[in-house]
């Protein structure tokens, strides 16, 4: 058995060449650490919480979740690092700049496109924020719902590009998704330059983390943290691996930007305070 | 006062992160650059780039600044030129890969799986006025060969012409392949024996062309292709040293075909054979230019070298001992060509006219080793174990 277990959900087939190249640059520091891949974050936060898992790399939700049942158990787990582009994310409401919408409330009675149900960037805090401006979703306002790769918390980015395509189309009134992809959108075409308005947009909240499991010995697990701070991007064997992973530095944990994140699972009914899942028609 | 880039209406969605970057091309980790804009998604688009590219965005109001990371100055450490632009370096580091000579090269990446990294193993100071000749008398085999000429050539001689062509081609197979193979073991530094092994290459393919066309103007068969030839042949592909395998090939080998070209031009029956040797016998010129220059290059650098130029033939020699050497029809072939008919007296002078060739051949040969650096008697001596097939 290896010191550290670490759990990531395969979301994209580059995952493997990620944790193996970690792995290796890893070991080759002195740190016996393994990795499994999940095809959901659900199964693998159960594993974490279970034991079977020394660490995961988290979502945000998956975080929320992972927190909620370890304090439902009387555990902990903890936060114990990110990446740099984990920090202070936007996500915005944008419409088709000659609609008539102006202000979040101009969507009643109107469609507004999301990533896929699970995913807190595209979903569950936008609509938070459309809440927060007086909307009633479902009923006022029809929810139209992009679900791509249901269970991998939106990081597969299909749903929030269908959305905006649905936007660009007519097919939707409005579209949310995140600042990097409006500004991606925009770059590869799906939305032209200059077609969209930005009406409404979330405070700025953090993405994923490192998420350190009961099972983590702290000694091993206090190594791998310091391993992963002092990986730098002037180091051409990990540039290529931070570059696939979208980072150019590891940064410590911190957890104090996923209140908005934890108040639009309790709005959704997505878990409840154990953590269980409630969502109705949640299928990862 | 902070430095301020302006970007109008412009997006990062539509080109605003050049200007970003043009701003902060040159500063210091930690410079500032106040951003200003009227595009309605500035700061979304901002917040998004920066966090990609390991700067801060700060926001006071509507301020918008960037606080230079250090991602990009991280990206270039350790970064160096593979050689410099004008000459090529005496070693090239694999890791160098395919960049450009004289290319700054971010640290990392897969190193070349090439063989040839040292300079004076592969080098000739000729090589670039080689290239630039080659480029410059690239020639069009549509229209470089007369190829509306009337034949009239008689049966018999057709035949023969038929048979030199098939023997013509088989030998420029292997010109053609082995130069394409040392290609891929040739680090990219030395670019400019790159570009004339390509064109070697390139020439060798219009060669077989040109010669094929010629042997099926009148006929739907080519001739035979004799076992000892082809063993002949396979002992230079088997050659897997850059030098050695220069030397076989363009000294020796192609060295021998230029008096057979020429021979052949000079015989011509007609006037395509003339042309299409005339044209092939020029770019083989330029090959053995090179292979000579590049050997004596080496024989210079190490002469010990030219005890293995010997010993390469000599190891050759033994191998090709049991084969048969040069098919007797292409022998044959070539006395009628000379010959023009199956008259005694004809033959009797295309006789003489291929003994003549093959003096010449073997005095082309030491003349050429004699440039490479060996002595007068030991050159005599190594032409003379030169393979029977002349290539």
């Amino acid at each position: 058995m290896p010191a550290l277990l670490l759990g990531a959900v395969a979301y994209d087939p580059k995952v493997v060449t990620i944790w193996e190249g970690f792995r290796a640059w890893l070991r080759e520091a002195g740190l016996d650490l393994d990795f499994v891949l999940y095809s959901n974050y659900e199964r693998q936060v159960d594993d974490l919480l279970d034991g079977r898992l020394g660490l995961a790399w988290n979502s945000p939700l998956a975080w929320v979740r992972a927190r909620r049942a370890a304090a439902a158990r009387g555990m902990q787990v903890s936060a114990v690092a990110m990446r740099d582009t984990d920090r202070d994310l936007t996500s915005a409401v944008v419409v088709r700049r000659d609609s008539a919408f102006q202000r979040p409330v101009d969507l009643r009675g109107h469609v507004v496109g999301t990533g896929a149900i699970d995913s807190p960037q595209a979903t569950l805090l936008p609509l938070s924020v459309l809440r927060a401006a007086g909307l009633n979703l479902g009923e006022g306002v029809e929810v139209r719902r992009f679900d791509i790769g249901v269970g991998l918390h939106g990081d597969h980015i299909g749903g929030e590009r269908q959305a905006a395509a649905a936007l660009r189309d007519g097919d939707v009134d409005a579209a949310c998704m995140t600042d990097a992809n409006l500004l991606l959108f925009g770059r590869e075409g799906t939305l032209a330059g200059n077609s969209v308005r930005v009406i409404s947009q979330t405070a700025v909240y953090d993405h994923c983390n490192m998420t350190a499991g009961p099972a983590a010995e702290p000694a091993e697990l206090q190594r791998f943290v310091e391993l992963l701070l002092a990986m730098s991007y002037a180091d051409p064997q990990v540039r290529p691996l931070l570059d696939l992973e979208g980072l150019t530095r590891w940064l410590p944990g911190r957890t104090d930007r996923y209140v908005a994140l934890e108040a639009a699972v309790d709005e959704a009914a997505f878990y409840d305070e154990k953590g269980e899942v409630i969502a109705a028609g949640y299928r990862p | 006062m902070p430095l301020v880039t302006d970007l109008d209406d412009l997006g990062l969605d539509t080109g605003g992160q050049l200007l970003i970057e043009r701003a902060l091309a040159g500063l210091a980790a930690g410079a500032r650059v106040e951003i200003r804009g009227t595009h309605p998604a500035l700061a979304l688009h901002l917040g998004a780039w920066c966090r990609s590219q390991g700067h801060r965005l700060e926001r006071d109001g509507n301020a918008l600044t960037i606080v230079k990371g250090t991602a990009d100055a991280d990206r270039w450490t350790g970064a160096e030129r593979a050689g410099t632009a004008q000459r090529p370096a005496a070693h090239a580091d694999r890791n160098w890969g395919l960049a450009a000579r004289g290319a700054l090269i971010e640290a990392g990446g897969p190193p070349l799986s090439v063989e040839w990294v040292d300079r004076d193993l592969v080098w000739a100071d000729v090589a670039p006025q080689l290239y630039a000749n080659a480029a410059a008398s690239q020639w069009d085999p549509a229209t470089a060969v007369g190829w509306q000429a009337e034949l009239s050539t008689p049966a018999e001689i057709e035949d023969a012409v038929v048979q030199v062509m098939t023997f013509l081609i088989e030998n420029e197979q292997a010109a053609l392949v082995i130069p394409a193979r040392l290609l891929t073991q040739l680090h990219p530094q030395f670019r400019e024996v790159m570009q004339l092994l390509a064109a070697q290459v390139a020439d060798e393919a219009r060669h077989i062309e040109i010669f094929t066309r010629r042997a099926l103007l009148r006929r739907d068969h080519l001739g035979v292709s004799g076992a000892g030839g082809r063993a002949s042949l396979q002992t230079l592909l088997d050659e897997r040293d850059f030098t050695l395998a220069s030397f076989l090939l363009s000294v020796l080998g192609e060295g021998t075909f230029l008096d057979l070209l020429r021979f052949l031009n000079e015989h011509a029956p007609d006037p395509v054979t003339a042309d299409v040797t005339r044209l092939a016998g020029r770019d083989e010129a330029r090959h053995v230019a090179f292979g000579v220059a590049h050997t004596a290059h080496v024989a210079r650098v190490d002469p010990q070298f030219l005890s293995r130029l010997r010993f390469a033939v000599e190891t050759r020699h033994a191998a090709l001992a049991d084969t048969a050497g040069l098919n007797q029809r292409v022998f044959g072939s070539l006395v009628v060509i000379a010959a023009g008919s199956f008259a005694p007296a004809a033959i009797k002078r295309g006789w003489q006219a291929v003994q003549r060739l093959q003096q010449d051949m073997d005095e082309g040969r030491r003349r050429r080793l004699a440039a490479i650096g060996f002595p007068d008697d030991e050159a005599a001596e190594i032409s003379a174990l030169h393979t029977r097939n002349f290539m």
